[in-house]
């Protein structure tokens, strides 16, 4: 069978959509274009099983297209306002995909601000719901542009969402609620599976080499022994993203739009 | 019993240093009407408790906030609260920056009269050390675990927008989502609604009623503001009006943005400021966001 041509995000959807399989009735937050479709292919394929929403207040039992809908009418099934996604959080059966700014190598998480808190050089957000999320349910990252400024040397700039640097936690805290998932970046998977919670290299996107990823990430990775090449779209996988997402939005996500399968020297640092 | 007042009597109620607290989540439905007459106001010095949308950035801008207490401040489709992060960055807010969830339980224990509530989120993370005020405790059972004690968020006053209500103080949010407005109201010795609609007196279905989501025993005051939700949205009436939230935004770009948007749409009465906006018909079509 030929090989369908495919983007990059399409690639990275896939291996999104892999983060919620065998997670049972969690509610599946995929936070961001590419994390939705992630989650939303998992749930139309390998994970039917998921809980999810219309991304406002609402369950489906069927994703829901991204963007403007036109004659697509969402079929409900139950009801999930932002009061009930607490619930959903503090109760632990749920896993989300965000796209934090600062990364590190403990998997603590940064999405309030970069440089001094007092007068930050940058302020976003806020933390969020990170600091809940992080501590009460698996968690797992997206990443756009694979960089040192994401990936970082040291502690990330505000700790937002929990991670496994042990001075953070006293023995008195239960730790055991918390999860880091997978790491799906735009030159590869990622977990924090190793020794002691170490990062580890789980797969590499065509084109993209090991020392590559180390190069662009700000503490050193081990490579997963089953470090292989990231999956490939299926044809079948590429026809339900292109349900799921009608008008292309997937191919505003990532910096010129990269093909899937790029020679080294077309991967974009 | 008539609870109906303007927006400048209830603003009349605020003094420097007070605590104060919004409804909504955002961009969604924000006590916008009422926001833009504390910026008419003299009143300063105000903490602001917020699941932050631009009534964050605007008071900021106006400099009537000594302390913001909030989890975010965005205005969803421009993600960063252009006036938010500026005074962020320039070091002039006092934060404290908390978990949504831990703010919900701030709000929850000030409305069960508790000093805390205790909570895992923000345990191992900077909410701690940035906020040394927040201290844990441990579990008096057999766990023995150690937790957050979110202090309870207790406020003077607080604001929220509904979609109808009567004189009587009874409201209605119709809306899809009806956010944390009813932890707000009760958190707050006064809580003054404005509304879309004010009728003499509710008269509902069961089914209808069931949008009421706190009791007319909490709110001090009812304000008449159609459209008042503007330019945030109001569900399933009107949606944010992205036109005007850009001009906002863009404004915190130029030295002189701030004084240019007040000048156009703060140094007016509510009717200018709908025809400002393209007048009320415009306003009330404005499509609701797709998320």
């Amino acid at each position: 069978m030929a090989t369908p041509d495919f983007s990059l995000a399409e690639l990275m959807i896939v291996a999104a959509s892999e983060a919620w399989r065998d997670n049972g009735e969690v509610l599946a937050s995929g936070l961001g274009i590419i994390p939705r479709l992630g989650a939303s292919l998992a749930k139309v394929t390998h994970s039917p099983e998921l809980l999810m929403t219309d991304s406002e207040a609402f369950l489906v039992e069927e994703p829901i297209p991204v963007g403007p809908r036109g004659n697509y009418e969402p079929k409900y099934s139950g009801y999930m306002p932002f009061e009930r996604v607490f619930d959903c959080v503090w109760h632990g059966r749920r896993h989300a995909m965000v796209g934090p700014t600062q990364i590190d190598r403990w998997a603590q998480s940064n999405l309030s601000v970069v440089g001094d808190y007092s007068k930050p050089k940058v302020a976003m957000l806020g933390v969020r719901g990170l600091p809940g999320n992080s501590i009460n349910h698996l968690n797992s990252f997206f990443v756009p542009m694979h960089s040192k400024r994401v990936f970082v040397e040291g502690e990330v700039d505000m700790v937002s969402g929990v991670g496994f640097k042990p001075e953070r936690w006293s023995d008195l805290m239960r730790r055991d609620f918390m999860g880091i998932g997978v790491t799906v970046t735009n030159l590869c998977v990622m977990d924090f599976a190793g020794l002691d919670n170490a990062a580890r290299v789980v797969s590499l996107h065509p084109g993209v080499s090991f020392e590559m990823v180390q190069e662009n990430t700000g503490f050193p990775l081990l490579k997963a022994e089953e470090l292989g090449e990231t999956p490939h779209p299926t044809a079948e996988q590429l026809d339900i993203i292109a349900r799921l997402d009608p008008h292309n939005l997937r191919s505003k996500q990532l910096k010129g739009d990269p093909r899937g399968i790029r020679k080294p020297e077309e991967v974009e640092l | 019993m008539n609870k109906q007042m303007t927006s400048a009597q209830v603003v009349a109620e605020l003094r420097d240093g007070m605590t104060i607290g919004f409804g909504g989540w955002g961009p969604r439905r924000k006590p916008m009407a009422i926001v833009r007459e504390i910026l008419r106001s003299d009143v300063k010095d105000l903490t602001v408790v917020a699941y932050g949308g631009p009534e964050v950035g605007m008071l900021a801008a106006a400099g009537k906030i000594r302390k913001l207490i909030f989890g975010f401040a965005t205005l969803d489709a421009i993600p960063l609260e252009p006036y938010f992060r500026k005074a962020r960055q320039a070091g002039t807010l006092d934060v404290m920056e908390l978990d949504e969830g831990l703010f919900q339980w701030g709000l929850k224990a000030a409305g069960m009269r508790v000093p805390f509530l205790p909570a895992r989120a923000g345990l191992a993370t900077d909410v701690l050390t940035h906020n040394p005020e927040l201290k844990t405790i441990r579990s008096p059972y057999d766990d023995g675990e150690e937790l957050l004690a979110m202090p309870a968020l207790n406020l003077d006053v607080a604001f929220v927008h509904v979609n109808r209500a009567d004189r009587l103080g009874n409201t209605l949010v119709t809306g899809h989502d009806v956010y944390f407005d009813q932890h707000v109201a009760r958190a707050a010795d006064k809580c003054f609604v404005s509304a879309e609609v004010v009728e003499e007196k509710l008269e509902l279905t069961k089914a209808t009623a069931r949008f009421n989501t706190f009791e007319r025993s909490l709110v001090t005051g009812v304000v008449e503001a159609p459209l008042g939700a503007h330019p945030t949205s109001c569900g399933p009436e009107y949606g944010w009006d992205m036109t005007h939230l850009k001009e906002y935004s863009d404004g915190a770009r130029e030295d002189s943005g701030w004084a240019t948007y007040v000048e156009k749409y703060v140094r007016c009465n509510e009717d200018e400021y709908r025809e400002r906006n393209g007048g009320a018909e415009k306003i009330s079509a404005l499509p609701l966001p797709i998320f």
